[in-house]
């Protein structure tokens, strides 16, 4: 039982740092331009399918399709914000939803056109690990490790470099930055890109260990709203924090009570970080 | 002559109602009934989400857990209880409406999207609670013992019977809408919406409306809810808490016009034909989601104001007719 708990509670953190980076991307983009971005899903799902196609198709290795699907995603990302969010925000809340939605219909419109809904699997693996008592998935550990590289080169990208200053910049005081001469529609839809980017690189890493389907993204989207919420909206380390409390929970749960529990607890959790303490665990953005 | 002339605006939305009623009857066929019953539900849950999203201005994404768990409480009542499909209904939306009260004290302080985000989390709280409730079923949910229906004349005579009801509530919807609307609660809901501060200074006790309008928009869905499943046969924790329905009537509030009495009857009717056309297409039936989609943009993004907004702002004297 202790054993099992151990290997539970680590497999958890292992998946939590992947389900940080999807939120990662959801709270970069709040924090910037104060946009949930309802597309998130969708993009995770299409992350999915980019490694899926490119290793069943050429053999490529998923790794290696991992950057093509990251690529793939800020390309998205950027066309997403030209289109549906760019004329929307200013305006009220509802529109940039009511716009990142549409578009989150639209892609799973055609994605269930052409991919239908069975599930696909990623036939790859890394054999397991083991570490002393618990065995460890390879797949995940190195998931594990990609999503803590992204994280640090995330970093690196916003405080080291000239575009991640402009970003920071906007998000601080976008009037102010276009005052001193940054070019605050192309900053906006950078991080909108640098978002979904993000959330493909959490779909190309989940789909290296579980089946998906077009519409798998949706649950991740959820999952990232809780985290989003946990770690403080637009807080992008706190993203993080918040996806290894949402793995541990997941880890932790099922040794308890039944695994269908885990969601009940998840959204419980959610709505009294809302009600108490808004700004999440780690504080929002400053 | 010149009360009913003040009183156009509603005269006019309740016409509509009233022609979506009658439609099933010059037609006379079952399937023209079942799509009116699914346009004249649209048009309540529509109007009903108005109440708060249109008049208030928050912004609602998880309405459907009204209609989800209003109707799971009523159908508990009629299956395991033996209730009558009066009295369930009745519960089921006094449900939904506590429900609304006890959230809406705490969640209503939250504004713009961190507002929307609870509620899609309450909406995706109470589904998973649901699925482990054995109390109703679990996962697998309830389904009717159809000598249930010999109460109302035979399973026919009980379709034909939940339309006509379906119709009554949809009338009264509409019609609390409009009062709601022209009243002084109205007045100081659509001040909230404009600017929440400033509707506090100005002597409206924001908390306690916010709440009422809430509750108002809930208890709604809740006697809709044990309706359709009702006449379902059958409730399931899925097709009772979609959250894309959710969306849908905010799509569909937004085709017609948020705010307006008339906008959601006009967004749902014509939301729902677009559906019906487009799953029926040979060439769209596949992407119809997408199309459904990319309408909704290019009104969020040109035409915010839905039909019934952009013809009260182009033409002003319309304003007075389309309320």
């Amino acid at each position: 039982m202790g054993n099992l708990l151990v290997a539970s509670i680590i497999d958890g953190l292992l998946l939590g740092f992947v389900y940080g980076i999807a939120a990662m991307g959801l709270t970069l983009i709040w924090g910037v331009m104060d946009v949930i971005n309802l597309s998130h899903g969708p993009i995770i799902a299409l992350g999915m399918f980019a490694v899926y196609l490119l290793f069943s198709s050429f053999g490529l290795n998923p790794y290696l399709g991992l950057l093509v699907a990251a690529a793939l995603g800020l390309l998205l990302g950027v066309i997403i914000y030209w289109i549906a969010v760019h004329r929307v925000i200013d305006a009220p809340h509802l529109s940039s939803l009511l716009a990142t939605f549409a578009v989150n219909m639209i892609i799973i419109g055609i994605g269930t056109a052409i991919f239908g809904t069975a599930p696909r699997n990623v036939e790859f693996s890394l054999g397991s690990v083991a570490l002393g008592p618990v065995t460890l998935l390879g797949t995940r550990v190195v998931a594990a490790f990609l999503a803590i590289a992204a994280t640090l080169a995330l970093y690196a990208f916003l405080y080291r470099t000239r575009a991640g200053k402009y970003i920071r910049a906007v998000a601080n005081n976008r009037a102010a930055a276009e005052l001193v001469g940054i070019p605050s529609s192309r900053i906006l839809a950078l991080s909108f890109g640098l978002g979904t980017m993000l959330a493909a690189l959490s779909g190309a890493l989940i789909a290296s260990f579980f089946p998906f389907t077009i519409l798998a993204g949706g649950r991740y989207e959820l999952k990232s709203f809780v985290i989003g919420v946990l770690g403080g909206l637009g807080n992008p380390v706190g993203a993080l924090f918040g996806g290894l409390i949402l793995g541990l929970l997941e880890g932790v749960i099922p040794a308890f009570m039944e695994t269908t529990w885990v969601p009940v607890v998840e959204f419980v959790l959610f709505v009294l970080i809302l009600l108490v303490r808004p700004s999440g665990l780690l504080g929002a953005k400053e | 002559m010149k009360t009913l002339r003040s009183h156009i605006g509603l005269l006019l939305a309740l016409g509509s109602v009233l022609a979506l009623a009658v439609w099933p009857l010059i037609t006379g066929k079952a399937i023209t009934r079942e799509e009116a019953f699914t346009i004249l539900r649209a048009v309540a849950l529509a109007s009903s989400l108005n109440i708060l999203l249109g008049y208030t201005g928050y912004v609602s994404f998880g309405h459907i857990v009204f209609f989800g768990l209003g109707g799971y409480v009523g159908f508990f009542l009629i299956s395991q209880q033996g209730w009558s499909i009066w009295t369930a209904m009745a519960v089921g939306g006094l449900a939904s409406g506590v429900l609304a009260f006890l959230l809406g004290k705490a969640i209503l302080r939250l504004r713009g999207a961190y507002f929307a985000l609870a509620t899609i989390g309450v909406n995706e709280a109470v589904r998973a609670f649901i699925n482990n409730f054995d109390l109703f079923g679990g996962p697998v949910g309830m389904t009717l013992n159809f000598q249930v229906y010999q109460d109302y004349g035979g399973p026919a005579r009980a379709l034909q019977m939940s339309f006509y009801v379906m119709a009554g509530i949809t009338f009264l919807v509409v019609a609390v809408s409009y009062l709601v609307k022209t009243s002084k609660f109205g007045l100081g809901l659509l001040a909230i919406r404009e600017d929440e501060d400033a509707a506090e200074v100005a002597g409206v006790v924001a908390p306690s409306a916010k709440t009422w309008a809430y509750v108002l928009s809930a208890v709604f869905p809740g006697i809709i809810g044990t309706l359709f499943f009702f006449k379902n046969g059958n409730v399931e924790p899925g097709p009772a808490f979609p959250l894309h329905l959710s969306i849908e009537m905010i799509v569909m509030l937004m085709l017609g016009g948020q705010g307006t009495v008339l906008g959601p009857i006009f967004g749902a009717a014509a939301y729902q034909r677009l559906r019906g056309e487009l799953l029926t297409s040979a060439v769209f039936k596949n992407i119809q989601l997408s199309v459904a989609g990319a309408v909704l943009l290019v009104i969020v993004l040109f035409v915010p104001a839905g039909l019934i907004g952009w013809l009260r702002g182009r033409y002003p004297r319309l304003r007075r007719v389309l309320q």
